[in-house]
């Protein structure tokens, strides 16, 4: 079982090939849905992620995509499940396992933890029997100058680290993703600390519950200053030498991919920041991980603008999605130079952040609403 | 009258006191709870600020936060290159720092008794020997020895930098016996640490070594409290050493002894062991591109047989893989009773298993490289030349073995195993 696992994580973690995150909660997709102009219905949601599901090619770039519950047992519009559209491309199929945030118990205003794992083991075997291989879990930390605590640190690592063995029992990999958020004024460099904090804690707890590290990827962001720290952005150059000094300082060797997630950067800030990582990687030397990528908005925000605005543009915003695809496998191998007609972002300067992807603030009198959709998604905040 | 009016006023607030109570109780009382092993790192970590924040109504629980102390050692881009230059491809370390104790056994051994000048004639052989300086980029010495001189008058630090070879001094004051009755250590040597670490640094040495000895393979071996306290000691140690400009020489042994235990049970436990160091090194805000590491290789218990190269190679890069973030320059294993040709080859195994390793692999000897050499000397003018011969011979095969390119024959094939007990009770002046 080892074995396989470690397999199937070195072939998402392969040389140039990256994840698609496409796993957002119902209610989260029906707000980006809903932003484009498009009702939020079983069916559009099943005709948008048909697209990048079926865009030819896409395998030469996308080793994995990380779905939705409802989505992994969804079909074209033929009737061809997803996830043999996908295999029949080598690309595998991934499953978003966990339920969404909730505030941290005795945590600091904002900290949260990630629901989850009452029931895990059950949805995993299922979604094995599905034709699921790897799975994701998302804990969200925050970062003041108090923050994050030492409670949301170690209980974050610890359910990650529950969560990640349980998923190598069922024969799943699990994706390990500590996402430290964008939102704040902190610097770049107490990110950069914060990062090594995080990451070092998670590591030691995936030890103490024996996950195999050769197993499992890890799914962080890069080093960067938060969205309101003064100065604004950084440029790559400097993403790229703090992300690859603290990642040298905490991840073994063993970890076989680190895929970052784009978390609010721009799709073409994304792809840039990226190849400088690997760029400085081969510089620096002695970086035995894959530094590839996880992305949800920075390979689809484009393509959701084109085909929102007209859904029968289909080959046009297939295209869209593969040279978004093309331009981070290049970024991964550390090759990318902005192509002749620019990157092939459609939304240069929009920052993709949104305000809604931790806990902003108190539950609405009764406790937290669970959204339609079932199982489970963020709590929205109506703040 | 009063009674009527008073009483449901009195059992009114009453009942909100034994409210108020509850919630004070639940909040606040000692919930059973395991001692976990969260608890006592966060118990014992460095630097931790109680946050109480501005309430806008009920009370807020009060948030323990951590000062984020990346290490700004003014000494960071120093401890940085040493560690890279000891660490460089093709070199390693010589391990003489035995105390005077354990000096004094082994030169008993070969005749010649344990006096002053008998210790430092034995070093002035090691550290004069023509040549060394190719294979070994530093030599870790006793405190005795870092102050003695040549028979010429030279100093051994300026007889070694001119060799290009980094002087190194044993800082940790030797072995306590931990409560319990199984034998496991702790390791002394923090008081007075930093000040110590600046004359260290003063009379000429770059870098430390501590020693921390894990037990294994007995019942209840090792005990978390063995590991959290030896690992502890290594981090606040490394620590003291980078504040006042000594690259540390980390060194967590899991201790080769006897049992019949297997190689992957030593792997179990050595990743248990350095997964623990490194979450502490992280918290106590060590610059790991300034740190070496000083490891066991992964062998099974004496009683059990023998590890082939091959096997020791697998299952060692495994666990080192598995344990350290590439940011360590280097790791130089401990000889620790593997003979002197079991040492070599299993050191180039390591490097056949893993040519393109993140960090260096390589050696700290001490054994190993002077088992033969005492014995060529055995304390005889007339020996000298051939006991540096014979020294500078191992060193070149491990140092060959240490950048995967050794080929034998090994100048001294054949040995057994060179054990010696472990010395408790202090730092054996």
């Amino acid at each position: 079982m080892a074995a396989d696992l470690a397999s199937v994580a070195a072939k998402l973690a392969a040389p140039g090939k990256g994840l698609l995150a496409s796993d957002e909660s119902t209610g989260t997709i029906g707000k980006r849905l809903e932003k484009a102009g498009l009702p939020n219905t079983e069916d559009i949601r099943r005709a948008y992620r048909e697209l990048y599901y079926t865009t030819p090619g896409i395998g030469h770039y996308i080793s994995g995509v990380i779905m939705f519950k409802e989505t992994l047992y969804q079909s074209t519009a033929a009737g061809r499940r997803f996830v043999d559209v996908l295999a029949d491309e080598g690309v595998m199929a991934g499953i978003k396992v966990d339920e969404g945030l909730a505030p941290l118990p005795g945590g600091g205003e904002g900290e949260t933890y990630t629901k989850g794992l009452e029931g895990l083991e059950a949805a995993c075997r299922e979604y094995v029997a599905a034709g699921a291989k790897f799975a994701k879990w998302r804990a969200t930390l925050k970062v003041t100058d108090s923050l994050p605590s030492d409670l949301a640190v170690e209980r974050n690592a610890d359910d990650l680290a529950r969560y990640a063995k349980i998923c190598q029992d069922c024969g799943l990999v699990p994706v390990v993703e500590p996402e430290i958020l964008i939102d704040g004024t902190h610097s770049q460099a107490r990110f950069g600390d914060v990062t090594e904090r995080v990451l070092g804690a998670t590591v030691a707890a995936l030890w103490r519950h024996g996950v195999a590290l050769e197993g499992c990827l890890l799914k962080p962001q890069m080093v960067i200053p938060g969205a309101e720290a003064e100065g604004g952005k950084v440029a790559a150059e400097e993403v790229a030498r703090h992300t690859v000094a603290a990642l040298r300082r905490v991840v073994p060797p063993a970890v076989p991919g680190v895929m970052f997630l784009s978390g609010g950067q721009t799709e073409e800030e994304a792809t840039i920041n990226l190849d400088a990582i690997n760029k400085e990687a081969r510089v620096v030397g002695r970086c035995p991980w894959a530094l590839s990528f996880s992305f949800g908005r920075a390979l689809q925000a484009s393509v959701l603008k084109l085909w929102s605005s007209d859904q029968t543009r289909v080959t046009e915003a297939q295209q869209l999605a593969l040279s978004l695809a093309r331009v981070n496998s290049e970024a991964a191998l550390g090759q990318y130079s902005t192509p002749a007609g620019g990157h092939p972002s459609t939304l240069t300067g929009d920052s993709l952040r949104e305000n809604f992807r931790g806990w902003s603030g108190q539950a609405p009198a009764g406790g937290t609403v669970p959204l339609q959709g079932g199982g489970g998604e963020e709590v929205v905040m109506a703040h | 009258h009063s009674a009527h009016l008073y009483t449901p006023i009195l059992l009114v607030l009453i009942a909100v006191k034994i409210h108020q109570n509850k919630r004070y109780r639940l909040r606040y009382s000692n919930r059973a709870r395991p001692i976990t092993m969260q608890a006592q790192m966060q118990f014992r970590s460095a630097r931790t600020a109680s946050c109480v924040r501005a309430s806008s109504g009920r009370a807020q629980p009060k948030v323990l936060c951590r000062a984020f102390n990346s290490m700004e050692s003014p000494f960071a881009e120093e401890l940085k290159k040493n560690a890279a230059y000891i660490a460089q491809k093709g070199k390693g370390i010589l391990a003489s720092d035995e105390s005077n104790a354990t000096t004094g056994k082994r030169l008993q051994s070969v005749g010649v008794d344990n006096t002053e000048e008998n210790r430092r004639d034995w070093r002035e052989l090691l550290y004069t020997a023509p040549g060394l300086g190719q294979y070994v980029s530093g030599a870790i010495m006793f405190e005795e020895t870092l102050y003695q001189k040549a028979r010429n008058g030279s100093q051994f630090v300026d007889i070694l930098l001119a060799q290009g070879i980094y002087p190194g001094i044993k800082v940790d004051t030797g072995l306590q016996v931990l409560p319990g009755g199984k034998g496991e250590t702790t390791t002394q040597g923090l008081d007075n640490l930093a000040d110590r670490c600046k004359a260290y640094r003063k009379q000429g040495a770059k870098f430390a070594k501590w020693r921390a000895v894990i037990k294994i393979g007995e019942a209840g071996c090792p005990s978390t409290t063995a590991i959290l306290e030896n690992a502890h000691g290594l981090a606040r140690y490394a620590q003291i050493c980078q504040e006042n400009g000594l690259v540390p020489i980390v060194e967590p042994e899991v201790t080769l002894g006897p049992g019949d235990y297997s190689i992957d049970e030593t792997a179990f436990w050595s990743e248990r062991v350095y997964s623990h160091v490194m979450r502490l090194l992280n918290e106590y805000g060590v610059i790991l591109e300034g740190i070496l590491l000083k490891p066991n290789m992964c062998l099974p218990g004496l009683d059990a047989p023998v590890a082939n190269p091959e096997e020791v190679a697998r299952v060692t890069v495994r666990t080192m893989m598995r344990s350290i973030p590439p940011a360590v320059p280097g790791i130089h294993f401990l000889s620790g009773g593997m003979s002197e040709e079991e040492a070599t080859l299993n050191l180039q195994a390591l490097n056949d298993e893993a040519p393109n390793a993140p960090w260096a692999l390589t050696f700290s000897y001490g054994r190993a490289l002077q088992a033969t050499t005492l014995k060529t000397w055995a304390g005889k003018e007339s020996n000298w030349a051939a006991a540096q011969d014979i020294l500078v011979k191992l060193a070149k095969a491990n140092s060959e073995a240490a950048a995967g390119k050794f080929k034998g024959p090994h100048p001294v094939p054949g040995g057994g195993r060179i054990l010696q007990a472990l010395r408790t009770g202090g730092s054996g002046k």
